[in-house]
Formats: structure tokens, C-alpha cells, sequence
């Protein structure tokens, strides 16, 4: 509100103040599920990820003792550490009705004459009169503080290991697989039909561009059967042919429409200085429109590949559920259905299969609004 | 591998394909049916021309019969019969409709996209204006617009398990995991809620998702019309003394109208064919059922081709008169 004579600043403020709030609201989601994706199933489990970022107290599960025995003196001696990294411990003890019974440096009198001690960086001592080799060491409960702690783990499990037949690694190439070809191949169809729409004169023109308007909002869901029947029909079945040609024909109606506004823009003198030379019109198309056009065919790629990517209803259709056969959003839904409690394996699989397109989504947001700016029906 | 290669060559063959549709029917016509020379040059020219738009929207029309305006038809006609055993489907009129009406997951549907169909668009394109206007005149309004755009690269199946961690629900006396209801317990909340499980206002929670998608759409949208505002309009509204909330309601507001109708209706068509969401949170449990995931239902898991098809129509019907208003303001701009 630069241009406002004499604004006040706590208005200035309170607009500040209102973004940021905005932004928390609309990136908080995402981030909490981009942290708990670095944490342990037990962390995650435990406590909120918003916690994960600061040094926090919390019960850990019981510890049994390990270690090496030593006689000193006629005692037997078992000396190591709770933990492997580094923890405060504030409190602890050995029986789960009392696991904050002493302070980290107290002596414990337990059974059998035996005496343990915890110090407050978790290492421990366990005396005993007699040898305890074969016999079972005391469990100890503790109380400690965890610094911030994030785990590569889960990345590594879901993209390498297939649990229960739903591997992401092989859901990523699929997606791939499907997205690529049903981004370029629409493309190419439509830039040839919106050239046509834009720059050649034929009966019917207004017609066809109107129906292209009126096919842009049809709803994808009425095609699903009848074209299930006509691949079955003509052999092409359930797999990535079909799916293919289904999303090139979903596509179309947004690409020649976004496409034959944006060539329609370009000076008429150009084209028409060209014709006067004698260029045939594929040459025009392929030599001055293709290349001024590179805008526009750069938005419709994007939404066509985001939208590829992420779709998940065609590709259930037209690919088929098998596990070898979902992509990334079917085999979400199935984890979100089969292990819905695990949320290290659902952060994580999210993760991955939003990765792809928010790179593409922060490389070429430009394009992207652009399109967006040009694809809204006016 | 194997599937990288059958990609690569679907690509291949997709691409160099159209390419060679294209440059072989152009040479075809000018140079073999309808030659510019000999002495019929000028006539074949014009009839090369003639031909000649056609060839290019051939591949174009095909596939927009075939996959947009048949199924329309296909799906009419699927709707009107009932598929009976031995792959023979039999004429029952409207009959699909009337069971379907029958249904009480079928009113639920309905209930529910009614609810969707006010709420998602009216409080997307709220938040994208207020986003729009409160970002458009500070220092890092880029930076927090391309924040609140984010979304929209996100898939609903993906934006679904984002939110069922905010949604997620301990038993009371645990710690909380989901943030809504660890911030619902702090301001004073007696027992942790499962959100999802609430007829009525779990609704309210899945739209929460669309709206969040929706947005930043909204935002990029209203954003880019705001700037276009003469600033004559808003200098002379500060001379009159006008403050900055009149200044945005009574004379920005009025003046991006036709925008904010835009947004809208492109957000009702997108409301209208959610199913990603709801399939991947409740599956349509607890009342949260929307027409896309039954005719889904229907479809695919019932097998209820007749019914399927019938609530599909359903969903275009709703669509229609979008898409006529959409049909005429384009040609209206043609002329």
C-alpha cells in the first residue's frame, strides 16, 4: 500500500503480520510431514514433529544392561553406556513403576547385593559380589534429554526395500514412464491444430474453437467406461499405451486452447510477409511459429506433466491396480489403507513422490503462471 | 530398463510419428494430388488450401472425438442400460436413475457436493484475494505468493497425507502427533478429537485440503488482475479520502468482478470431480461421500455399470451450465 498518503504503520504491521501468518498456515503442513520423513517410527510416534527441532525430555523404553564383566577386588564390575549418542540424563531407575526413582550420580542398592549407578551422560556401573556372567543384567528406565536428531533410514527403506509388494522405487518409474510421453506427445498434436484455429481461414473455425472451450470443462469421469471398452475393442487392454493415449486426449482440449490464444497474439505482419515469400505453411509453422511459441508450449508442458504426474484416478483405470503396475499416488492410497500407522513409510513415500514436482514447480513457476494467466477462461 | 526403453521408443515413435504425419500429407498435397504447377496450378493451390487445415487438425479431432465427446454419448447410452450376464446389456430406460435415487449414499453424495460446491470455492477464492492483496505492495510478497502457490504442484493424494498427520489422533494421555489436535488440547480442548470421524464437520476438514490446493490458484489469478487496476481509479478514491478498506472493497473489488467469476466457476469444476482426496482419507466412511468417489464405487468396485454411469451423468449435468457460459463468452471474444 505504498501509493496510500499518509498510511499508518501499524497498518504496515498488521498486513506483515497477516502474510506471515498466511505463509505458516499454508507451509506448516507440508514441512511437518518433510521433518517427521527424517525421523524414527518411534519418534514420530511419540512426540510431535514440531518438537523435533529443539532438545527435548522424554522417557526412553527400557534399556537392558550389556557389557563385558571385570573382577576388581573381588567385585564384579560391568561398566558402559546407555546410549550410543549423546543424551542428558535427568532421572532414572530400575523397575517401571518408579523409572524417575534417582538422580543421575545416586548409587541403587538392587537385589542380591548388587549396586548400580547411571551418570548424567548415561554411563553406568553395576557391581555385584558374585559373577553374573549367563545370568540376566537389570533393565533400566531413563529420563533424558535428546537433542534433535534426523535419520536418512526411511529414504533408504522406501526407495530400496519393497515392503508388501508396494515398492516406490518401481511406483517412481512408472510414474515416469506415463508422464514423459503423455506430456510430449499432446504437444505436438495441439500446436499443429492450434495453428490451424489461429492462422488459417476454413468454414467452421468459430465452431470448432467453441467446441474445444465446451470440451475443456467435460469431466474426465464419463469417459472412464466407455473407453475401458474401446481399448478392450481394439486390443490395446489395460497398460501404458492406453494410458498414453488417454491423457494425450484429456490434455488436448487445454493445449489447443492455451496454444491458439498465444499464437493468435503473435504480429500478423510476420506470417503474412512469409506467405508473400513464398513459405509453404509447414514451413511457416515449423520455422517462426514453433520457435515465437516456446512460452506457451512451456506452460501447457508443465501443467500436463504435473498433472500426469500426480494424477491418480486415470492412471487406476487405464493401468490397472496389480503392484508392479501402480504409480506413485496408488501406491500412497494402498500404504494409506495397509499401513496407515506408519507414518516414517507414508512421510517418507509422500516425500518422494512430491519431490519431482515441486523441483519442476520451483524451476519454472514463471511458466507456470503464465499459463495460468492465459488458461483461465476470460 | 525394459520399461525406460519401451518409454523412449513410445516417445520416439509418438513424436517422429506426428512429425511425419504432418510433413508427408503436406508434401502429398502440393506436390502429388494438387501440384502448384502445370496448368492447373492456380486451382490446385486454392483447393491444397482448402484440404490443408484439416490435415493439420486431423490427429487433433480424432482424439478429441474419441476420448471427450463419444464417452459423453457412450456414457448417456451406458446409463440407460442395465449389462446383464453373458456380456449382452439390456434397455431399462430410466431405471438406473431411480435406483440410484434411491440410494441413501447416493443422497449423501449429493448432500455432501452441494456442501463442497459452496464452501471450497467461496473460501479458496477468499483466501487467494485476501493472499492476492496483502502480498501485492510488501518486500517479500514474491517470496510469500510463490510460498501459498506451492500446493498446486502437490497431488491431492499427497496433499491427503500431509493433512492426515495434521488430522491425527492419539488416545487421550498420549502425546499428540497431530498438530490440529495438540493445538485444540493447549487452547483448552477436554479429550483429543478424531476429526475424521465427525459426520458433518469431517466434511469440513477434506474441504480444508481442496482449499488449501485451491488457493494459491486463486491467488496468481486475482493477483494479476489487481495489478491491472488503473491507478488513476485508486488515486482519486485517496484524494476523496477514501481509507484503505474502502479503497479495496468498494473500488478494486468491483473492478476485478469478471476475475473473481473466473476463479470461481474453474474452482466449482474442480470441486466437482474431487475423488483423490476423499478416496485417500475416509474412502467415503462417515458420511463424507462425494458423487466422483461413489460413481467410483459404482464403477469399479460394485461393478454397477448402469448406476456408475447414470451418477456420472450427474456430475456432467452439473457441469453443463458452466460449460455454456464458458462456450458463449468465447464467442463473444471471437467476434
Amino acid at each position: 500500500m505504498d501509493n496510500i498518503a499518509g498510511r499508518k504503520p501499524a497498518l504496515a504491521w498488521a498486513v506483515h503480520i497477516s502474510v506471515v501468518a498466511l505463509v505458516l498456515l499454508w507451509v506448516l503442513p507440508t514441512f511437518g510431514l518433510l521433518v517427521s520423513s527424517f525421523r524414527t517410527g518411534d519418534q514420530i510416534s511419540t512426540s510431535g514433529w514440531w518438537r523435533a527441532l529443539t532438545t527435548q525430555e522424554q522417557q526412553l523404553p527400557p534399556i537392558r544392561l550389556a557389557g563385558d564383566e571385570a573382577e576388581v577386588d573381588g567385585t564384579f564390575v560391568i561398566e558402559g553406556a546407555l546410549f550410543s549418542n549423546a543424551r542428558q540424563v535427568s532421572a532414572w531407575g530400575t523397575s517401571s513403576r518408579a523409572p524417575d526413582a534417582f538422580a543421575p550420580g545416586d548409587v541403587a542398592e538392587l537385589a542380591d547385593g548388587q549396586t548400580l549407578t547411571v551418570g548424567p551422560t548415561g554411563s553406568f556401573r553395576l557391581t555385584s559380589p558374585v559373577s553374573l556372567e549367563g545370568s540376566r543384567l537389570p533393565r533400566v528406565f531413563a529420563s533424558a534429554a535428546t537433542p534433535p536428531e534426523f535419520t536418512l533410514r526411511n529414504y533408504r527403506t522406501v526407495l530400496f526395500t519393497p515392503s508388501a509388494g508396494q515398492s516406490i522405487g518401481q511406483a517412481f518409474l512408472n510414474t515416469l514412464t506415463v508422464a514423459i510421453p503423455a506430456t510430449i506427445i499432446p504437444i505436438l498434436i495441439a500446436a499443429f491444430a492450434a495453428y490451424a484455429l489461429a492462422w488459417m481461414d476454413f468454414p467452421g473455425r468459430a465452431l470448432l474453437v467453441a467446441a474445444v472451450v465446451g470440451l475443456l470443462v467435460v469431466p474426465l469421469q464419463l469417459a472412464l467406461i466407455p473407453l475401458l471398452q474401446l481399448h478392450n475393442a481394439i486390443g490395446i487392454g489395460k497398460g501404458y499405451l492406453g494410458i498414453w493415449l488417454a491423457h494425450t486426449g484429456f490434455g488436448l482440449p487445454l493445449a489447443i486452447y492455451l496454444l491458439r490464444n498465444y499464437m493468435v497474439s503473435l504480429p500478423r505482419d510476420i506470417i503474412e510477409n512469409a506467405r508473400v515469400d513464398g513459405a509453404t505453411e509447414f514451413q511457416i509453422f515449423l520455422k517462426i511459429i514453433l520457435p515465437l511459441s516456446f512460452p506457451a508450449l512451456a506452460s501447457f508442458a508443465i501443467f500436463q506433466f504435473l498433472w500426469t504426474w500426480n494424477d491418480l484416478l486415470v492412471a487406476l483405470v487405464f493401468l490397472g491396480t496389480g503392484n508392479d503396475q501402480l504409480v506413485l499416488t496408488g501406491t500412497l492410497v494402498n500404504l494409506l489403507g495397509s499401513r496407515g500407522g506408519d507414518w516414517e513409510i507414508l512421510a517418507t513415500s509422500a516425500f518422494v513422490s512430491i519431490a519431482v514436482p515441486l523441483v519442476v514447480f520451483f524451476a519454472m513457476q514463471r511458466y507456470l503462471v503464465r499459463g495460468l494467466l492465459a488458461g483461465s477462461v476470460k | 530398463m525394459e520399461q525406460a526403453i519401451q518409454a523412449l521408443w513410445m516417445i520416439a515413435i509418438g513424436v517422429g510419428g506426428c512429425v511425419g504425419y504432418f510433413f508427408a500429407s503436406n508434401l502429398l498435397i502440393d506436390n502429388v494430388i494438387f501440384p502448384a504447377t502445370g496448368p492447373h496450378a492456380g486451382r490446385n493451390i486454392t483447393r491444397a488450401n482448402l484440404i490443408r487445415p484439416w490435415l493439420f487438425l486431423l490427429p487433433a479431432l480424432i482424439a478429441l472425438g474419441l476420448y471427450l465427446a463419444y464417452p459423453v454419448f457412450a456414457t448417456f447410452w451406458l446409463s440407460l442400460h442395465q449389462q446383464r450376464a453373458g456380456n449382452v446389456s439390456e434397455f431399462v430406460g430410466l431405471s438406473n436413475y431411480h435406483r440410484m435415487l434411491a440410494e441413501p449414499k447416493f443422497r449423501e453424495s449429493m448432500r455432501n457436493n452441494m456442501m463442497w460446491l459452496v464452501v471450497v470455492p467461496a473460501l479458496a477464492t477468499l483466501f487467494g484475494l485476501l493472499a492476492a492483496q496483502l502480498t501485492d505492495r510488501i518486500r517479500w510478497g514474491n517470496i510469500a505468493k510463490s510460498l501459498i502457490f506451492m500446493p498446486m504442484a502437490i497431488s491431492f493424494v499427497g496433499a491427503s497425507v500431509i493433512w492426515k498427520l495434521v488430522y491425527d489422533t492419539r488416545p487421550a494421555g498420549q502425546e499428540q502427533i497431530g498438530i490440529l489436535n495438540a493445538v485444540y488440547l493447549w487452547f483448552g480442548g477436554t479429550a483429543p478429537q478424531t476429526w475424521l470421524t465427525i459426520p458433518l464437520w469431517n466434511n469440513l476438514f477434506l474441504m480444508i485440503v481442496l482449499i488449501w490446493i485451491q488457493a494459491g490458484f486463486a491467488m496468481v489469478i486475482l493477483s494479476a488482475a489487481l495489478r491491472a487496476i488503473p491507478e488513476e481509479t485508486i488515486e482519486a478514491a485517496i484524494l476523496d479520502g477514501a481509507n484503505p478498506f474502502q479503497i479495496f472493497f468498494r473500488i478494486k473489488v468491483p473492478q476485478i468482478r469478471g476475475t473473481i467469476i473466473v476463479v470461481w466457476t474453474t474452482i466449482t469444476i474442480t470441486v466437482l470431480k474431487v475423488f483423490d482426496i476423499v478416496l485417500a482419507m475416509t474412502n467415503g466412511q462417515w458420511e463424507t461421500q462425494v458423487l466422483a468417489n461413489y460413481m467410483f464405487d459404482k464403477l469399479f468396485r460394485a461393478g454397477d455399470w448402469g448406476v456408475g454411469s447414470a451418477s456420472a451423468m450427474v456430475i456432467m449435468l452439473l457441469v453443463t451450465p458452466i460449460l455454456i457460459w464458458n462456450v458463449i463468452n468465447a464467442r463473444r471474444e471471437m467476434r
